[in-house]
This record gives C-alpha cells, structure tokens and sequence, in this order.
C-alpha cells in the first residue's frame, strides 16, 4: 500500500536518502534500522510530507502522497520528541487533536488512553508532564482515530517497562487488524518481537529488506542485534 | 484554521510574558496620562511608548514563540492539515493574543482618560504595528532554522526599524539638504512601518507643524485624509508582504 519510487532527498551536501524503492502492505510491521543519519527519519518524514523530496514519488494505495495533505488522514504518527503547548491541558490537548480529525475518520480507538490511564492527567497542563507522561500521550493521539497506517518513530524511548509493554501489545493488535506499521529503534532487540520485517538503511541506501524470520534462519541466530552485527562484518570484510 | 487559532489562543493568554506584557502597558499608560496633566500630552507620551514596545515585543515574543512551538508545528504538519493553515492558525493566535494585550493593556486607559478620534487612532495603529511586526517574526523564524540566529535577527530588525532607519533618514536629509528631497523622504517613511504609524497618528492629532518636517510634508502633499489612508495601505502592505513571503517559504520547508 506503501509505495516509494526513486525516493532522492538531499540536505546541502549530504544525501540523507538516495534513489529508495521500496513497497509495504498492509499486515507488515516494517523495523527501520540504520546508523545515524543513515535516512531513517528523512524516509519517515517524506512519508508524513513533513519533507519534500528532490526526487521519486511516494503513494499511499495508488495515491500521491506529496500533493494532497488529506491522504494523510490514513496516518497515525508518533514523534520521537513530542512537545505540546506549554499551558494547554492534555485534555484540550486530546480535544483539539479531536477536533482537527473531525469528520476524517470513522471510528476512535481510546484503547491507549485507558490503559494509560490518561484521564488522570487531564487536567495537567503539557509543560507539567514529564518526557515519558509526553510520549504516553504522543502514543495514544497516534492510534486515536484508528489509521490504516501507524508511523512510530522509537515509540518506546522514555517509556517504563510497563508503558513499553501496553504499547507493544497494542502495535501487536493493531498489526493482526490488517494495518501497516512503520518503526524506527536504535536498540534492536526491543521492538524484534513485534517486526515482521527489516528494512536496513545505510548513507540512504538500502542495504537490505526482508522478513525478520529469513534472517533469524539463515544466520542460524534468533536475536537481531547479533544478525545485523554479524551482516556489518561481512560488509566490512566483503 | 479557526480550531487552531482558538487552542493557540488559549495556550498563549496563560503565559506568564503575555501578562506580564498587559500589566506594564496599563501601568504605563496609566502613569502617562497622570503625569503630564494635559491628555494630548499623555497621547504623545503613549504613541512614543507604543512606537518601541510593540515592535520589540511582537518581534522576540512572535519568534520565540515560533521556535518553542516547533515539535507541535511538525506534530500538525503531519495531521491531514494544508501547511497555509497551520501557520495562518500560529500567525492569528499570536497576533490575536498580543492585540488583546494591547487593547486591554491601552485601550481601557484611552478609553477612560482620551476616548476621541485620536485615541482611537493610536489604538489602531498599535493593532495594526503588531500585526506587521508578528509576521516580519514568522518570516524570520520560519527562514531560519536556528533559535538563536532567528531571536538575533529578530533583534536586527527591531533595532533597524526603531532606531537606525531614522538615522539614516536624517544623515541621508542632511547631506543632500541642496536637493530637494520631498519623494525620497516619502518613500524613505514607506519603507518603515513604525514611521508609517507614527505620522498617521500626529496626521490625525493634527500637530503636523509641531512634528518638524516629515509631518508638514506629508501634509502638504497628501492632507490629512489621503495621507492617512495612502499610509494605512502602506502598512497594510507590511502586513501582507511578509506573512504572503512566510507562507511561501513555508510551504517548501523540510520540517
């Protein structure tokens, strides 16, 4: 459903990400993994039309995602950072997301925002909270209005191991709905267990795509943090 | 678009610079039209004030507040919303609050102590000036991506428009005096909303020979009416311009 074409973006001199084709559909769980500055978030970022390319298209069901703001009602996004007014309430917070959705959606999933217990804190204005209250609250307006497809950029960074847990599962329900799910982490062995596949970037290229099981079997190893150690190494010595 | 000005509005109304902002302006207004004794005087005194303040603040508190609102500038950038409107829904929130500060903060002592066609002319200035000075801010902060680059430039523009342009002005008048300088000067006010301000409010004051040569030349040239409405389009041009430019740039920016 997720199509991107000769994707080209460059920054000044550097070319974050570098004639990317790649297709997703729907029921994948797609782990972005990368050194830094290897693409990841620009690639994440052109998806959102946060960023323009240079070159190539990126659809969304046939569709052009760059030139119509409305496709991305389909969209759930979770920052990595996620900073709100200072004196709004999370509850006007929650109110406003609600309100600009409005009318885009067909139903509202406040799975998260009970099992998060957010009504506690909506009376607590967004400067108050702290980073992993700020991420709880990024994670549940994400998967408010139930999109087909859910961009999370390290949605368990600053989470508790409870937190992380809850939002795990709940990429895992969402993921058997049928939908797409885009990840990004810096430590792989934390979002493994929910990846279907693994789609490796380096300098904007694409080292490799592939189903997680693939990997696990042809290296012999169940944990991916040593797979894609052992893959650098062959690189290094290729 | 409304949505968004509402919740801007509602954050920006709790921040603390934003009142302290209504405080100081009634204080001051208030002290104005105590001291002098006379009302015009305290008119002068205001206009002088409003010349300098709301520049400056419109200009740190509109960048600032650009800066600061970056993760949830991006946050609606990713929301099926048009770019134009998110940053139209940050301008008028921003600008809103600060005229709400201005009008609270002026307006109730004008209102109580110089409720006549000058007063009023002043507020609107003052309305007007902020309007332009929150959009040159969004220029600024929306072309630069560094918080500290953009408060600075910030500052250069303030200090250019309050300060050295009417320098220049003066050095510009003193070294061609042989001349005759009427259109340069004319446009030289042009090119600087707050002088653009100053002189429809002395227009209307009707002062013109106390206020030297600018006001008896523009008018001379225009009289009071058309001068004061070329003017007021000029300013309104400074409105357009920049914010027309913030939002072109902005919807070509890699957030």
């Amino acid at each position: 459903m997720l199509v991107s074409r000769h994707l080209t973006k460059s920054f000044g001199r550097l070319r974050a990400l570098d004639d990317v084709s790649v297709s997703m559909e729907r029921g994948q769980s797609v782990l972005l993994i990368g050194p830094n500055g290897s693409g990841k978030t620009t690639f994440i970022k052109c998806a959102l039309g946060l960023v323009l390319p240079d070159k190539g298209e990126l659809t969304l069901d046939e569709e052009c995602l760059l030139g119509d703001p409305m496709l991305r009602r389909k969209i759930g996004y979770m920052p990595q950072i996620g900073r709100f007014p200072d004196h709004l309430k999370v509850g006007q917070i929650i109110d406003m997301m609600r309100e600009i959705r409005c009318g885009t959606h067909e139903r509202s999933d406040e799975d998260l925002i009970e099992a998060f217990e957010i009504e506690k804190l909506a009376h607590k204005t967004a400067r108050t909270l702290s980073g992993g209250m700020r991420q709880k609250l990024s994670a549940c307006l994400a998967f408010l209005f139930d999109p087909e497809i859910l961009i999370l950029d390290e949605p368990t960074a600053g989470l508790d191991p409870l937190a992380a847990e809850i939002l795990k599962e709940k990429v895992h329900a969402e993921r058997a709905k049928n939908k797409l799910i885009l990840l990004t982490s810096h430590i792989l062995s934390d979002l493994e267990e929910i990846t279907s596949d693994v789609l490796y970037l380096i300098d904007g290229r694409i080292r490799f795509y592939r189903p997680i099981n693939e990997l696990f079997e042809e290296h012999g190893d169940p944990k991916l943090g040593r797979v894609i150690a052992k893959i650098m190494r062959e690189t290094a010595d290729a | 678009m409304l949505k968004i000005v509402r919740y801007v509005l509602q954050d920006i109304i709790r921040s603390r610079i934003i009142i302290a902002y209504t405080l100081i302006l009634l204080a001051a207004s208030f002290g104005l039209f105590n001291l002098g004794g006379d009302v015009s005087k305290g008119l002068i005194g205001l206009l002088s004030l409003i010349m300098l303040v709301v520049p400056l603040v419109c200009l740190i508190f509109g960048t600032i507040h650009f800066y600061n609102s970056y993760e949830f500038i991006e946050l609606l950038a990713s929301q099926p919303l048009k770019r134009r409107t998110i940053l139209l829904g940050e301008f008028l929130g921003v600008a809103g609050a600060l005229c709400g500060a201005l009008l609270l903060g002026i307006g109730l002592p004008v209102l109580l102590y110089a409720a006549g066609a000058t007063g009023f002319t002043l507020l609107a200035v003052g309305v007007v000036l902020t309007l332009v000075f929150v959009a040159l801010a969004f220029l600024g902060a929306v072309a630069t991506r560094d918080k500290a680059r953009g408060v600075g430039m910030a500052m250069l523009i303030w200090f250019y428009f309050a300060l050295l342009h009417g320098g220049l002005m003066l050095l510009i008048m003193f070294a061609f005096e042989d001349y005759p300088l009427e259109k340069p000067t004319m446009a030289m006010i042009a090119l600087n909303p707050i002088d653009l301000g100053r002189v429809v409010v002395l227009l209307q004051m009707d002062v013109s020979a106390l206020m030297g040569y600018t006001g008896a030349l523009m008018k001379d040239l225009l009289g009071t009416a058309s001068g004061i409405s070329s003017a007021a389009g000029i300013l309104l041009l400074w409105i357009l311009i920049p914010l027309g430019l913030a939002l072109w740039i902005f919807r070509r920016k890699d957030l």
